[in-house]
């Protein structure tokens, strides 16, 4: 895989989709084989170049929607290395992106689910990290925030980003490279 | 670099203030142990002021550990504890920042609430001070080697009681030298700051030791 | 209680709108009259000496502690049986003044405790059962505290509330057993003599100060716990709402 290309992993549930992006985020570690990426910041493992985006939204209902993000913001470590020039954007206009900016002072309790996981969203796009781990990016969304989505995968890419992502629905990502995995699962090596 | 520590201490703030208060329901419970021990021993004020600082000592031991099972679930229930695996910090660093944080949010006002529960206590003035003393020093510790029972039992969803079961021997050391000092105090002539030292070395030792245990302990839990 | 008859918070918060000014300046002048009575008329006792007004404040407040159950309780029989939707909100805000007046008599009982009994603590029958009610009352809050939604909570506090209704006269009944068992009548009892009318009326009015009290108090607390509900469901309401202005599209309703 190389820089600004999206890798779309299909096949029926319980092939070890989620397995993979987990295994990609170093949350379960390997087997067997290793993982490598190529042009990276030297001190940082590839974990710290990679954005997760999972199940889970990560959102804390005690806390506001802006002090929720912002925690984010300014707690996870940006990595930009030289082949990656996204910039970052601030945390009130990613909500205002994302079409939640009017809730930023709002406890978060008060979030739908679809806009719960659009806050975990807008996570992605204030810490700049070249490797985004998209785990069914769309569940939970309507089809404007899943165009929205699409939008900002596309830029991502665009600027030299990275996307591996599980997912059921058809993304028309470019470019683009598929994975199918059936009943076997195999933990394939992957290098950027 | 202190960009994030102080974004991770104020957000654990917020949290444990915000969410159920549980540094007041803590302080209830304390002051609940503390009712209920005259109800078994006695209303003798002369034996209540003999036995008060280990009262207070494990009221407050007890209060500490059973406000520590969510320190690292709630994170873990909503998918953030992967998040901060991945944040790129140091998960040893963050670990006794969750730590001191909860220990505010809780540990201190256990401290602060001992002088008022003392007086139910019977205990005189230098007792009084010297139970508080001895608290605001070894509640850290507590909650340090609590930290370690919180991670291992992270998984389970009824983790509280075995969290109790396997943080409460490690507890002890802490427990002995707290109540020792503090008898100390009162009693004139064994002397307060030899086991008061040793209590202090006990919450540095746990401070050190408590990070690296829980963090390892939460990088094996994500696997 | 009264409640019953406003139908909806609606009406409740336009009756207590008018009510509230008269029942302040009662409480007011109630007040006046009774610290004054209290503290300038009422005779020093022969044994106590000045330490005796203490009284006009700890006996009232202990029994507002009292009553303050009770009014809890008719609540919760409010919010259970016939969920009315305003019982749960006089059961809420009751719970922080029963504890605040138990919290009262409990630092006055110890003032006077001091010169009484020499400490500011003993584990008297009256002063322990007090201070059981007073966890009862701040687990009751924690409990209203806990839970996010104001509903279920209501529920679960209400029938807390009863539970604890129905053993506090046993909870009472073993804390007098218990205590005599371990010091027969060594502690000087509060009831022991007659009470001379000269303090007697002091005593009175002030109960009474303080029962107005605890009604404006309580009405305050109720109204400011509908507002609060209602900014709740504001908010909840615009977190929902569609996006302003320009982005609103139909892909909303969906949400």
């Amino acid at each position: 895989m190389s820089g600004g290309t999206a890798l779309v992993v299909t096949g029926p549930n319980g092939v070890g989709k989620s397995s993979l992006l987990r295994t990609l985020a170093g949350l379960v570690s390997l087997m067997e084989g290793t993982l490598r990426l190529e042009g990276g910041e030297t001190d940082l493992t590839p974990f710290e170049h990679t954005h997760y985006f999972g199940h889970q939204d990560a959102v804390k209902p005690a806390l506001s929607v802006q002090e929720n993000l912002a925690f984010w913001r300014d707690f996870s470590a940006p990595a930009t290395p030289e082949s990656f020039a996204a910039g970052t954007i601030r945390p009130l206009e990613a909500l205002d992106l994302l079409g939640i900016g009017h809730t930023a002072r709002l406890p978060a309790a008060y979030l739908s689910a679809g806009q719960k996981r659009r806050l975990s969203l807008a996570r992605l796009l204030v810490t700049p990290r070249p490797i985004w781990l998209m785990d069914e990016p769309t569940s939970a969304l309507d089809t404007k925030s899943e165009a929205t989505l699409l939008g900002l995968m596309n830029s991502h890419l665009a600027h030299g980003g990275m996307i591996v992502t599980a997912t059921h629905t058809p993304l028309a990502l470019t470019p683009m490279q598929k994975l199918h995995l059936d009943t076997a699962p195999s933990e394939p090596e992957e290098t950027a | 670099m202190n960009g994030w520590v102080s974004a991770l201490f104020l957000r654990e703030l917020r949290l444990a203030v915000r969410v159920g208060g549980s540094g007041v329901v803590g302080v209830l419970f304390f002051l609940a142990v503390v009712t209920v021990i005259p109800f078994g021993v006695g209303p003798d004020l002369n034996l209540l002021a003999r036995i008060g600082p280990a009262i207070l000592w494990i009221g407050a031991l007890l209060a500490t550990l059973l406000g520590l099972d969510r320190l690292f679930q709630a994170d873990r229930d909503d998918g953030a504890l992967d998040l901060i695996l991945m944040s790129g910090r140091s998960m040893e660093l963050v670990v006794l920042v969750k730590c001191l944080a909860h220990w505010m949010a809780t540990g201190l006002p256990l401290v602060l609430a001992a002088p008022v529960f003392a007086i139910f206590l019977n205990l005189d003035p230098v007792a009084i001070g010297a139970v508080t003393l001895t608290l605001l020093v070894g509640t850290p510790a507590l909650t340090l080697i609590g930290a370690i029972g919180a991670s291992l039992t992270v998984t389970l969803r009824r983790g509280g009681l075995l969290m109790a079961v396997l943080v409460i021997p490690l507890a002890i050391p802490v427990l002995i030298f707290g109540v020792s000092s503090a008898d100390a105090a009162i009693h004139d002539p064994v002397p307060f700051l030899t086991p008061f030292l040793i209590l202090c070395a006990l919450s540095l030792i746990a401070a050190v030791i408590g990070p690296f245990a829980s963090a390892t302990a939460l990088r094996f839990a994500s696997d | 209680m009264a409640f019953w008859d406003f139908a909806n918070p609606t009406r409740f918060m336009r009756l207590t709108d008018r009510v509230l000014p008269w029942l302040i300046g009662a409480c007011a002048i109630a007040f006046a009259i009774g610290l004054y009575k209290s503290f300038f008329m009422a005779p020093e006792d022969y044994q106590q000496g000045d330490t005796v007004r203490i009284m006009f404040i700890h006996v009232p407040a202990a029994w507002l502690a009292m009553m303050c159950y009770s009014v809890m309780t008719l609540s919760s029989i409010g919010t259970l049986v016939w969920k009315h939707p305003l019982a749960d909100v006089s059961a809420k805000s009751a719970a922080p003044l029963g504890a605040a007046f138990t919290f009262i008599s409990l630092i006055t009982g110890s003032l006077w405790g001091k010169p009484m009994w020499g400490t500011y603590w003993v584990w008297d029958a009256r002063l322990t059962s007090v201070l059981v009610l007073f966890i009862m009352y701040l687990g009751l809050m924690a409990l209203w505290r806990t839970m996010e939604d104001p509903i279920k909570a209501g529920k679960a506090a209400a029938v807390l509330t009863l539970v604890g209704a129905l053993n506090l006269p046993i909870i009472k009944f073993s804390v007098d057993w218990w205590n005599t068992l371990h010091q027969p009548a060594s502690v000087m009892r509060l009831d022991g003599p007659t009470i001379h009318p000269d303090m007697l009326i002091p005593l009175l009015v002030m109960a009474l100060a303080f029962t107005l009290l605890f009604f404006t108090l309580h009405l305050m607390a109720m109204r400011n716990e509908i507002l609060r509900r209602r900014v709740r469901s504001m908010r909840q309401k615009a977190a929902a709402s569609a996006r302003p202005a320009a982005a609103t599209a139909s892909t909303q309703a969906a949400e």
